[in-house]
C-alpha cells in the first residue's frame, strides 16, 4: 500500500485528505475554502479504492446517499402496508382473495394481486431491511476504523493552513503570549476541557466519545436486526393458542406435556353507572351502560408433570402456582407466558330435565345430562328410567331433513329419550330440543321438561416462549445508549497555536455551533483576545454561498 | 375536581393567547430599539410559563379524578402533547432567547389543544388493554418526543417564512401556502364544529352498512355527504338531505366533517388573502425580518437531535416492551405501530441528509415541515381513518 508522508514527518494511509497529525491538506491546490471535517479527512475504503467488484460494492453500500435510499424505499412502502389492512387484521375465516375486491372494491383486488395484504412479510420487504442492515455494517465500518485512527494519532501541533481554513478562526497580536496561553489554559481546563500542550500550543478537547455515537447504535441496530431474524430459527420462538373450560385440565401447547392448566374461573366486567368512579358517568351514557368492558381475566392454575410421559396414561401432575391471568397480567413460567387474548361466554355444559307426569304435573326425578360426556342411562329409582337414544350437541336439520348435529361443541343441544316408567314398560320415545318437543309416536303419559341449563365460560390464552426477547432487549439498550451518546454530547476541539509572533485560535464542532461559540465567548471574555470570527456566516454575508463541510 | 381541572386548562388557553401576543409585541419592539430590556419577552415567556403550570394543573387535577394519566384518548391526548409542545417551547426559549419562536409555538400550540377539544372531553374509564403503568410511560414520552420534534417544524416554518421569496410566485410560495392553509383548515375545523356544536344541530339516519345490516348515524353537521342508502329518521324530519350518497365503505359522516373543514378553511384562507392582499406567509415576513437564519436552523436541528432519541424510546422502545406485555407480541404492524416506524425513519432520514450531505438551511426546513405533517398524520388521520388497535379515539 502506499503511504503519503507529510511534511511534518508523519506517514499517512493513501487516500487521506490531510495529514491525521498537523492537518496539512495533503493535496493542496491553495485554496481557501473551509477544511471538510467530515471522518477528520480520514483515508476512506471506499473513497479510496474501486477498482475491483467487492470494491464497488463496498463502495456502493457505504455511501450515505444509498442508505438514505434505503430508508426512503422502504418508508414509501411501509406506507402502502397501511392503506387497506394487512392479512392479519382482516376476519379470520374469509378468503383474502374475495375480501380485498368485497370490500375495497377494484384498488383492494388490485392489492391483493400485488400482494401487499401481506407486504411486511413479503420477500421484498425484508429484502429491504437485510440491504439496510448490510448498508448499516458496511458504512460504519468504512468510518470508524479511519476516524479512530485520525482521532488517535491528532498532533496538537497543526498546520497554519488547517487552522485558517475552520469555521471558527482568528488572530489576535499580542504582547505576552506565554501568559495569554496560561490563561486560556486554566480556562480551558475549568471549562472541563482535556487540554494537551507542546512548544507552548494548545489543544483542547472534550466530548469525543460521542463521536462514537453514530456507530454505537448501528452495532444496537444490528444486534436488533440479528435478534428478530432469529425468530424464524425453531425452537426459538412458540405463538399457541389454547381454549380451556371453567373446570377443565388441560395441557398447554408447546411445552411438550411437561405444563398443564386448569381454570377455575373467567370473569368478564363492564364499568357501570353506580358502581364506578361517577366522573365515568358521562363516558358510560354515552357508550351506553355495560359496554365498556372493565377486566377480562382467567383464574387458573398451573400443573407440571411429574414422572415420566406415558402414553395414554392420565399425567401425575404438581401443582406449581395459582394466578389471576388479566389483559396486561400475563402467567410468566419458565420461559413461557401465558397471555388472556379471547373468550366465550355462558357455553352450555350441563343440561337438566326433570321426568313429569304430564297430566298431574308430578315430578318423578331429575335427570342431569352433562353436554360432553352424557350417559346412556339415568337411573331414577322406582322403576322409572330415562334413556338417551340420540344426542346433537349442535343440532340442525340437514339437506334430507334429517336431525344431524354441526360440530360437538353443545350450542343447540337436542336429544332423543326414551322414558321408562312402571306404567310404561315399553318406554316412551321424545325428542327434545331447545323450545320444542316432539312426540314422534304419538301422545305420550310422560315428557321432559326441561329443567335448568348450567354453563361455563372459555378462556382464549395465548401461549408464547420468544427466546429472542433478550437480544432484541440488549440490541434495544445499545441502540438507545449510543443515540443518546451521538445526540446529547458533541465533540468540542479548541486549538490555541502561535505562529510568526501571532495567537491563533481556531474551533470546531460536530454540532452545536452556538454552544460553541458562547464556550468560547466566556473563554475570551477579557483576555483582549480575538474573538474568532464564523467564516462560514461571514461567506454567506459576502454572497459567496456556504459551503456543505463539517459535521459527522 | 373535574370543574377545577376543565377551568385550569381554559385558563392555560387563554393566557397562551395573551403570550402569543406579548412575543408579537416584542418583534415589533425589537424593531425600534436593539438595546435594553425586552419587556415584552419576558412578559411573554411569564405568561407562557403560568399557562404552562396552569396546564400541568389541568394535568394533575384530572390524572387525580380519574384515577389514571389522562392520556387515554384522543382529548387527552392531543391537549397532552400541546402541554409538551409549550414546555419544549420553554426550555428551547431559555437556551436560544428566540421570542419571534414563541410567536409561532404558541399559536400552534393554541390550535392543536383547540383541535382537541372538539373531541369527546369526558372521562372515560380505562378498558383492559390500557390498564397499566406503561399507559403512562409510553404515552407521555411519545407525546414529548413528537412534541420535541414539533418545535423543529415551528423553526423550519419561520426560516421559510423569512427566507422564501415572496416577489413572485414559485414552488416554494405554493407549497408554503399549502402549509399556510392546513393551519387555516384545522381552524375551520373547530369554527364549524364549535358552531353547530353550540347551535346543536343534530340529524339522525338509518342507513345500510357494509354487511348489510341496517344502522343508525347521528349527524351533528349538516349532511352534505350522506350514508350508504341513508334515510333521514322521523325526528329529524326536514335537517338536509344529503346532496351525494357514499358507498357502504366510506365512513360518511367523517367524510362529511371534512370537507365541512376544508369549505370552512377555504373560506377562512380566500378571506385572509382578500384582507391582506398577499399570500399568508408573504404577510407573516415581517414579523420573521429579523430573525438570524443560522440560528433558525440550529434550533431545528438541535430540537430532532434532541427529540429524535426521545421519540425512539417512547413511541418505539417503550411501544414494544408494552406491546409485548399486553398483546402478547412486541411488534405486530398495526397501522399506529407502523407509521411510529414511518415517522422514525424519515428523521432517520432527515439527521443522515444533515449530518453527511450538507442538507442544511432550507432543505433542513423543508424536511422539518415534512416531519410535522407526518406526526399530524399518525395523529389524525390513523386515528381516525386508518382504524387499528389503537383506536381509541372514538368518533
Amino acid at each position: 500500500m502506499e503511504q503519503v508522508k507529510c511534511e511534518c514527518g508523519h506517514v499517512n494511509p493513501h487516500g487521506t485528505v490531510f495529514c491525521e497529525s498537523c492537518g496539512k491538506p495533503l493535496e493542496e491546490q491553495g485554496e481557501k475554502s473551509l477544511l471538510d471535517m467530515r471522518y477528520e479527512g480520514s483515508a476512506r475504503r471506499s473513497q479510496t479504492y474501486k477498482r475491483t467488484i467487492v470494491d464497488q460494492i463496498w463502495a456502493f453500500f457505504s455511501s450515505v446517499k444509498v442508505g438514505v435510499a434505503l430508508i426512503v424505499i422502504t418508508l414509501i412502502a411501509s406506507v402502502i402496508g397501511t392503506i387497506f389492512p394487512q392479512e392479519m387484521y382482516i376476519p379470520p375465516n374469509v378468503n383474502p382473495a374475495d375480501y380485498y375486491e368485497e370490500q375495497y372494491g377494484w384498488a383492494g383486488k388490485l392489492y391483493y394481486e400485488l400482494g401487499f395484504n401481506n407486504l411486511y412479510g413479503s420477500w421484498w420487504y425484508i429484502l429491504l431491511i437485510a440491504l439496510i442492515g448490510v448498508s448499516l455494517v458496511i458504512c460504519s465500518l468504512d468510518r470508524v476504523v479511519p476516524l479512530y485512527r485520525a482521532l488517535k494519532r491528532q498532533g496538537v501541533k497543526r498546520h497554519p493552513h488547517f487552522l485558517e481554513r475552520q469555521r471558527l478562526f482568528g488572530v489576535s497580536r499580542i504582547s505576552d503570549m506565554d501568559q495569554a496561553v496560561a490563561l486560556l489554559k486554566e480556562r480551558l481546563a475549568k471549562q472541563r476541557y482535556r487540554v494537551r500542550e507542546e512548544d507552548g500550543h494548545l489543544l483542547a478537547e472534550k466530548g469525543r466519545f460521542s463521536r462514537w455515537g453514530p456507530y454505537v447504535n448501528h452495532v444496537g441496530l444490528i444486534i436488533f436486526l440479528i435478534g428478530a431474524m432469529l425468530r424464524s430459527v425453531p425452537g426459538m420462538y412458540i405463538d399457541e393458542v389454547m381454549w380451556v373450560r371453567e373446570g377443565e385440565t388441560k395441557e398447554i401447547p408447546g411445552t411438550n406435556g411437561q405444563y398443564f392448566l386448569k381454570s377455575e374461573k373467567f370473569i368478564f366486567d363492564t364499568y357501570k353507572k353506580g358502581e364506578d368512579n361517577e366522573v365515568f358517568n358521562a363516558a358510560i351514557d354515552r357508550v351506553g351502560d355495560g359496554m365498556i368492558a372493565e377486566n377480562y381475566q382467567t383464574n387458573v392454575v398451573l400443573y407440571k408433570r411429574v414422572g415420566p410421559t406415558v402414553a395414554g396414561a392420565k399425567p401425575e401432575l404438581e401443582k406449581v402456582k395459582e394466578y389471576p391471568i388479566r389483559v396486561n397480567e400475563p402467567l410468566k413460567f419458565d420461559h413461557y407466558a401465558l397471555y388472556q387474548v379471547d373468550f366465550r361466554l355462558n357455553e352450555p355444559k350441563t343440561m337438566s330435565f326433570q321426568l313429569t307426569d304430564k297430566q298431574s304435573g308430578k315430578t318423578l326425578g331429575t335427570v342431569a345430562i352433562d353436554l360432553y360426556d352424557p350417559k346412556e342411562t339415568y337411573n331414577l329409582g322406582n322403576g322409572y328410567r330415562v334413556e338417551l337414544l340420540s344426542y346433537f350437541p349442535d343440532f340442525e336439520f340437514d339437506e334430507d331433513g334429517n336431525p344431524s348435529t354441526k360440530s360437538r361443541v353443545p350450542n343447540n343441544p337436542a336429544f332423543v329419550f326414551k322414558m321408562y316408567a312402571p306404567d310404561r314398560p315399553e318406554g316412551e320415545v321424545s325428542f327434545v330440543a331447545i323450545q320444542q318437543t316432539l312426540e314422534p309416536f304419538g301422545d305420550n303419559k310422560y315428557k321432559m321438561a326441561f329443567a335448568e341449563l348450567e354453563t361455563r365460560n372459555v378462556s382464549g390464552l395465548t401461549v408464547r416462549r420468544d427466546f429472542t426477547l433478550w437480544i432484541l432487549g440488549v440490541g434495544g439498550a445499545i441502540f438507545m445508549f449510543g443515540l443518546v451518546q451521538g445526540m446529547y454530547w458533541n465533540h468540542r476541539r479548541i486549538w490555541v497555536q502561535r505562529v510568526n509572533g501571532e495567537l491563533w485560535i481556531a474551533a470546531h464542532t460536530n454540532k452545536n455551533w452556538f454552544g460553541l461559540k458562547k464556550e468560547l465567548h466566556r473563554l475570551l471574555d477579557g483576555t483582549g483576545l480575538t474573538m474568532p470570527a464564523d467564516r462560514l456566516e461571514e461567506r454567506k454575508q459576502a454572497g459567496q454561498g456556504g459551503q456543505a463541510h463539517g459535521t459527522a | 375536581m373535574v370543574q377545577l381541572s376543565s377551568t385550569l386548562l381554559y385558563i392555560s388557553f387563554v393566557l397562551y393567547l395573551i403570550g402569543t401576543f406579548l412575543f408579537g409585541g416584542a418583534i415589533r419592539d425589537k424593531r425600534k430599539e436593539q438595546q435594553g430590556k425586552d419587556r415584552w419577552s419576558q412578559f411573554g415567556i411569564a405568561v407562557t410559563i403560568i399557562g404552562f403550570l396552569a396546564q400541568v394543573g389541568y394535568f394533575v387535577t384530572r390524572w387525580i379524578a380519574a384515577g389514571h394519566a389522562p392520556v387515554s384518548n384522543l382529548f387527552e391526548f392531543t391537549t397532552f402533547f400541546g402541554m409538551m409542545l409549550v414546555g419544549a417551547f420553554i426550555i428551547v426559549y431559555f437556551i436560544y432567547r428566540l421570542s419571534v419562536l414563541g410567536l409561532f409555538a404558541l399559536p400552534i400550540a393554541l390550535l392543536i389543544i383547540a383541535y382537541a377539544s372538539m373531541f369527546p372531553r369526558e372521562i372515560s374509564p380505562l378498558i383492559p388493554a390500557l390498564q397499566s403503568d406503561w399507559l403512562h410511560i409510553h404515552v407521555t414520552t411519545a407525546a414529548a418526543g413528537e412534541a420535541i420534534l414539533a418545535i423543529s417544524f415551528v423553526a423550519g416554518l419561520i426560516y421559510l417564512i423569512r427566507v422564501v421569496d415572496q416577489s413572485k410566485p414559485s414552488k416554494r410560495t405554493f407549497w408554503l401556502e399549502v402549509v399556510m392553509f392546513g393551519l387555516v383548515t384545522t381552524l375551520g375545523f373547530v369554527i364549524v364544529s364549535t358552531a353547530f356544536g353550540l347551535s346543536g344541530y343534530e340529524a339522525k339516519f338509518t342507513w345500510i352498512d357494509k354487511n348489510n345490516q341496517s344502522s343508525e348515524v347521528e349527524y351533528h353537521m349538516p349532511a352534505l355527504v350522506g350514508p350508504h342508502k341513508g334515510e333521514l329518521a322521523k325526528e329529524s324530519a326536514g335537517r338536509l338531505d344529503p346532496l351525494v350518497e357514499m358507498p357502504a365503505i366510506i365512513n360518511a359522516k367523517k367524510l362529511n366533517t371534512v370537507i365541512w373543514s376544508l369549505m370552512a378553511g377555504a373560506v377562512l384562507y380566500i378571506a385572509l388573502r382578500l384582507v391582506l392582499r398577499k399570500r399568508i406567509a408573504a404577510a407573516l415576513q415581517p414579523l420573521a425580518k429579523n430573525v438570524n437564519l443560522d440560528l433558525a436552523d440550529e434550533i431545528g436541528y438541535r430540537a430532532v437531535a434532541i427529540g429524535f432519541p426521545v421519540f425512539t424510546l417512547g413511541a418505539l422502545i417503550f411501544a414494544m416492551i408494552w406491546a409485548q406485555i399486553a398483546w402478547t407480541r412486541f411488534w405486530g404492524w398495526d397501522p399506529k405501530e407502523v407509521w411510529a416506524l414511518i415517522t422514525w425513519l424519515f428523521y432517520a432520514a432527515f439527521l443522515h441528509l444533515r449530518l453527511s450531505k450538507g442538507w442544511h438551511g432550507e432543505k433542513s426546513a423543508w424536511l422539518a415541515v415534512i416531519g410535522f405533517a407526518i406526526i399530524m398524520f399518525n395523529l389524525v388521520a390513523v386515528n381516525l381513518v386508518i382504524a387499528g388497535l389503537h383506536s381509541y379515539a372514538g368518533t
